[in-house]
């Protein structure tokens, strides 16, 4: 039930996230989802994509600094109190949420959120046994 | 007005003697006791006895930043440790202090080197001594207050920091001489303003600065905005501290150099010869009267001139010209030396850390900045935004325990950082001095 990430190190510079794009583009490979977390100094890129281990061979090429994180995907309902619920079993178990992020799919019933716990294991066995739907990698590669 | 007259104008052929005289049994004593001398000296094959001339220096082994390292803490003493009454230290280049000491005797002289040097600048006893020189470790502080004790003036030992409390106190003390960096001297007269003050309402009337190297524009800058005159003063804590050497008020062109107590040296920056007189090279000094830590042909690694034209002041004193570049890549940022290998040295003890490292020093204002910049390599990389900005706080808390100064770590990718053949680039030294 663990997807996996890559996150990549960006100086705060015009013009890379354009190359990193360009890069993967060249290689065929597609953005699923992305975030983008910013400071005054650096950024660091998180993506999922659909060749995972080229896309990390590629960017390392190029020079970049990649790593590689395990994630929770999660599947809500697309209306109103769809992710708090979520929110609210994770607040009960005292899960540390690192970061998060959404997107959206074609489908446009279920929004998919993307879940860094501080601990992965016990998150996924809460969500799980609270009925959630979580995402496997295959899944969301393939989307 | 010159502290002590009788030395300070002594004709140079009597200056010249009294050095000899003090040169020979200096390097009797220093032989005698300092183990690591001796084998030094018998190395190069020169025995006290072969110095006959004050040219005759040049025989003698150079003493360096290294040879202090190895010799840590307390090897290059020539008297036991109860005869010791201070101990002050500065930044060595590994992160390992050089270490120095004085006898009683020493404080002594240093202190009327200082009142001197406070005379030389116009102070007198009737003056109030603001002295922003840090105390402590640092020799600048307790330098300057014992000199100026010793002229018999009032000190206020305010030490560094707290420039707005610096200020108040300035003004209600009517102080009327400061004792600083020059860029702090800056810094004050920058804060004055913002505090609704007119600088040139304050009682100075001269300031006394040293401790990092300074120009003419800036000389012209911290006279303009104070409302003051602005003295130039040279010293190292290997020799003796702030006091070494002094513009005097009259010509503020030169340092005058306490000759009867150190002997300096311009030499040739690669071959290590002795230049002619005048010409430009490196600063080399001998200590003539020191008892706890006398040093022999001390390489300052300063490039200067010495100026032996007569000064309208009537000391007789050879002067040094304001010093106008290093030899090595010492840094001095807000008046403490950093040497990029104590960065490093910082940065290879933290796990994961490459030592592919820049450091890029700036004038901010009239404050010196530095950043380190380092490169994110896969190891201490974190998708993380805290973890990262953990680890910069880390290194930035570190550098700022080793070497007392506070510095920017800004995170950069890999390979962003020149790479240079032979000698890496470290540092891009950014302001105008």
């Amino acid at each position: 039930m663990k997807v996996e990430q890559i996150a990549i190190f960006l100086e705060n510079r015009s013009g890379r996230l354009a190359e990193i794009t360009g890069i993967l583009a060249a290689k065929g490979i597609n953005i699923r989802a992305m975030s983008l977390a910013d400071t005054s100094d650096f950024g660091i890129l998180r993506l999922i994509v659909n060749d995972t281990e080229n896309a990390r061979k590629v960017l390392k090429e190029k020079g970049f600094t990649v790593g590689t994180t395990s994630v929770v995907v999660v599947e809500v309902q697309d209306k109103p109190g769809g992710l708090a619920n979520v929110l609210q079993i994770i607040k009960k178990a005292e899960l540390n949420i690192e970061y998060m992020y959404a997107f959206t799919q074609k489908s446009g019933e279920t929004g998919l959120i993307i879940f860094r716990f501080e601990k992965i294991d016990a998150a996924i066995d809460v969500l799980v046994q609270a009925g959630i739907r979580l995402l496997s990698g295959e899944e969301v590669y393939a989307i | 007005m010159i502290y002590n007259e009788e030395y300070e104008t002594l004709p140079r052929e009597a200056l010249e003697a009294l050095q000899l005289k003090r040169l020979q049994s200096q390097i009797e004593r220093i032989y005698a006791r300092v183990p690591y001398y001796r084998a030094k000296m018998d190395e190069a094959g020169v025995a006290p006895g072969d110095v006959k001339t004050l040219a005759d220096i040049s025989k003698l082994p150079f003493t360096t930043k290294e040879d202090l390292r190895k010799n840590y803490p307390f090897g290059l003493f020539t008297v036991p440790l109860e005869r010791v009454v201070r101990i002050h230290a500065s930044s060595g280049t590994t992160g390992q202090p050089t270490v120095v000491g004085y006898t009683k005797r020493d404080i002594g002289i240093w202190a009327e080197l200082m009142a001197r040097c406070l005379t030389a600048a116009g102070a007198t006893q009737q003056d109030i001594i603001h002295n922003a020189y840090g105390y402590g470790l640092f020799t600048g502080g307790l330098g300057a207050h014992y000199g100026a004790e010793t002229l018999g003036a009032t000190v206020v030992p305010v030490s560094g920091g707290n420039t707005k409390r610096q200020i108040m106190l300035m003004r209600d003390f009517r102080s009327t001489v400061l004792l600083c960096t020059p860029s702090y001297a800056l810094n004050l007269a920058e804060a004055m303003v913002d505090m609704g003050m007119d600088p040139k309402e304050m009682a100075l009337k001269v300031g006394v600065f040293g401790a990092e190297p300074w120009s003419e524009n800036m000389r012209e800058e911290i006279e303009k905005q104070l409302g003051i005159k602005a003295i130039d003063i040279y010293g190292l804590s290997e020799i003796i501290g702030p006091g070494v050497a002094i513009e005097c008020v009259e010509e503020q062109h030169g340092l005058h150099i306490m000759e009867d107590h150190f002997l300096p040296e311009i030499v040739h920056p690669e071959t290590f010869e002795p230049m002619p007189l005048g010409e430009k090279g490196e600063l080399v000094f001998t200590t003539l009267t020191k008892e706890a830590f006398p040093l022999i042909r001390y390489r300052t690694k300063d490039f200067s001139r010495l100026i032996t034209a007569p000064c309208s002041c009537a000391r007789t004193f050879y002067r040094m010209e304001k010093i106008t570049g290093r030899s090595d890549d010492m840094l001095i940022i807000r008046g403490v030396n950093v040497f990029p290998s104590q960065i490093e040295h910082v940065l290879i003890s933290i796990e994961g850390v490459e030592p592919h490292y820049q450091i890029i020093v700036q004038r901010e204002g009239t404050l010196d900045t530095m950043e380190v910049q380092v490169e994110v390599s896969d190891s201490i990389f974190s998708d993380e935004v805290k973890t990262l900005e953990g680890l910069t706080k880390k290194i930035q808390n570190e550098i700022k325990d080793l070497l007392g100064v506070s510095c920017k770590v800004k995170l950069v990718e890999p390979k962003s950082i020149q790479r240079s053949e032979g000698k890496a680039k470290r540092v891009i030294d950014k302001r105008k001095i």
